[in-house]
């Protein structure tokens, strides 16, 4: 395979709508058997470039290449190899839970015996055996977020597109989506999602990307991106009524101070150390020291905060 | 073609959470139509002489077998390929896996010919049981009917998949399908039409089907004109084909 190895290589990849620029010349590579990241605020391009990885929406400009072969001429043969969550669901309400990995999966040539078994095990894998016979309109929305995840596995892809997999999921079903993409990893499927959680980044990404207004901000593992674009600790404060003016209180002791519309973000790599002096000099209702994460580098980066 | 046929099967295995509630209207609706015009309307168009030359049931019935027809064809490729684009996202789903977009359009028309050619295979027994075909060659109108058909459901599934809302939908309702119904020589002679009205008629590619499908089933067809009707729907469910996969196109690659 060219391109040193990389499942997907694009170079200056570029989509518009009309004036709109969606993704502007962005590079990146994505290695076999790793997971893969794409972070951004609404509107960032993330879906644009992942509907590019896909095979579903043409090129604008640039490069692109996916399993080694052009999307443009290779459509229908790269996507035969590919499993796709789409960000919008499009499960079909008037079929049953398994006869819509039945259907979708001989879309792909597969015999239907095969996919019987096949339906089975990967509705033993979301664990959605139990509805198996139901039909798909009344399921909770993790459920059919779960059953589209079991779908997109039904033609054993090499490398799996999730936009937003658990975007709208309860917690404890983020846990079980987030499990099954941690097994799919370790058997050795190549995985790029999107997200607007950090945790999410940090639990399965091993490298990402940081997209804003169509652009790479950033690109390094979530360990990385802290380490070199926010500090150790952060020290949040919350007040009762309106937030004093913070101008100048920390000046020398923190790296960075980051004013929010309900709490103020105190950037350094001791934290401890801060808590009197805010105390005494600002009052504020609570105070937590908390490790830096990746929201906090993505809020440097785009000056928003990734909260949905 | 595989393709094709795979998201074909795919309408087919929805189909069959429907096909009860459909196969009940396909079977009563004949009866229901061919009795209130046959036995009822007939008897006061019949009064005295014929002056359509045969009895009233045995003129509408084959009109009726093809108006049924495009009215299958017409409401699938509507609704349900708006549906498919913006509401259910089924087409989505078969393009993110190998189909093109060809496959997509044309398993779709597979469908709709095959729901037309269920239905209208039924009428066609019910216009034997009430004894209205007088020829052998009578059996050739039901493909003439699915022709129609696929004349009516590629034209409008292009029209679907170019429409901006849902209202669109009713509209060609409204302004097309129902005035065809009425006036396209289904239930009285395009004749009878003032001038204007009837080149318009002729126009229709339900009153190619319509006229072919009655000597057909009378018994008066001839080879010649059994060919330009023939030519015509098949040229209009050709441009049909052709413009519904630049609509699909520009709505579902972007
Ligand atoms: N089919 C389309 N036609 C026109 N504009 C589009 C289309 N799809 C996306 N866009 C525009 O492209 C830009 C990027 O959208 P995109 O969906 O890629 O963002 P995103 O990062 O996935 O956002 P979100 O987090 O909200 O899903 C937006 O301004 C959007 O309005
Ligand atoms: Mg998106």
């Amino acid at each position: 395979m060219p391109d040193g190895g990389a499942l997907i290589h694009a170079r200056g990849l570029t989509k518009r709508f009309g004036p709109l620029c969606a993704v502007d010349a962005i590079d990146f590579d994505v290695r076999k058997g790793e997971a893969f990241g794409f972070l951004g605020p609404n509107g960032a391009g993330k879906s644009s470039t992942m509907r590019m990885i896909g095979c579903v929406s043409p090129v604008t400009d640039g490069t692109l290449r996916v399993l080694g072969l052009d999307p443009l001429t290779d459509g229908p043969a790269i996507r035969g190899r590919l499993g796709v969550v789409p960000q919008m669901d499009t499960l079909d309400n008037e079929l049953t839970v398994r006869e819509n990995l039945v259907i979708y999966g001989r879309y792909f040539g597969l015999s239907r015996r095969e996919l019987r078994a096949r339906a089975d095990d990967l509705l033993e894998f979301v664990q959605l055996e139990e509805r198996a016979n139901d039909p798909v309109e009344p399921l909770s929305g993790g459920m059919k977020r779960r059953l589209t995840i079991a779908r997109s596995l039904v033609n054993d892809p090499e490398l799996l597109l999730l936009d937003e997999p658990t975007t709208g999921l309860d917690p404890q079903a983020r846990h079980v989506v987030w499990d099954r993409l941690f097994r799919l990893k370790q058997r050795g499927v190549t995985l790029v999602l999107t997200t607007h959680y950090m945790d999410e980044a940090e639990q399965l990404c091993d490298r990402l990307v940081i997209m804003h207004q169509g652009r790479i901000a950033e690109e390094g593992s979530p360990a990385e991106l802290i380490q070199r674009l926010s500090t150790r600790e952060v020290v949040e404060l919350r007040f009762a009524g309106d937030t004093p003016p913070v101008e100048g209180v920390f000046d020398g002791r923190v790296a960075r101070v980051e004013e929010l519309p309900d709490r103020v973000l105190l950037y350094t790599d001791d934290g401890d150390a801060l808590v009197p002096l805010a105390h005494e000099r600002l009052g504020p209702q609570s105070v937590l020291v908390r490790r830096s994460t990746l929201e906090d580098v993505f809020l440097r980066l785009t000056g928003r905060t990734l909260v949905d | 073609m595989t393709g094709a046929m795979l998201a074909y099967e795919h309408w087919l295995a929805s189909y069959r959470r429907l096909w009860r509630a459909s196969i009940v209207s396909s079977i009563l609706n004949p009866i229901l139509y061919l009795a209130a015009l046959g036995v009822g309307l007939g008897k006061l168009v019949n009064h005295g002489a014929h002056p359509l030359g045969v009895s009233y049931v045995t003129y509408v019935a084959p009109g009726m077998l093809v108006a049924a027809g495009m009215n299958i064809a017409a409401f699938e490729s509507t609704w349900p390929v708006m549906g498919a684009i913006k509401w259910t996202r089924v087409y989505h789903a078969m393009l993110a896996a190998p189909l093109r977009v060809r496959d997509v359009m044309i398993g779709h028309q597979l469908y709709f010919a095959s729901r037309v050619a269920a239905s209208t295979g039924l009428y066609l027994v019910a216009l034997a049981a009430f004894g209205t075909l007088h020829s052998p060659y009578a059996v050739l109108a039901w493909p003439v009917a699915v022709l129609a058909g696929v004349a009516f459901s590629a034209p409008l599934a292009a029209y679907a998949a170019w429409a901006p809302k849902d209202s669109y939908l009713a509209a060609v309702f409204r302004f097309a399908v129902v005035p065809l119904f009425l006036f396209s020589g289904t239930f009285f002679p395009v004749t009878r039409l003032p001038e204007g009205l009837r080149q318009l008629a002729y126009a229709t590619p339900l009153w190619h089907g319509v006229d072919l499908a009655r000597h057909l089933t009378l018994g008066t067809v001839t080879w010649g004109m059994a060919l330009v009707h023939v030519a015509y729907l098949v040229a209009f469910a050709a441009a049909g084909l052709w413009l519904a996969e630049r609509a699909y196109t520009r709505k579902l690659v972007r």
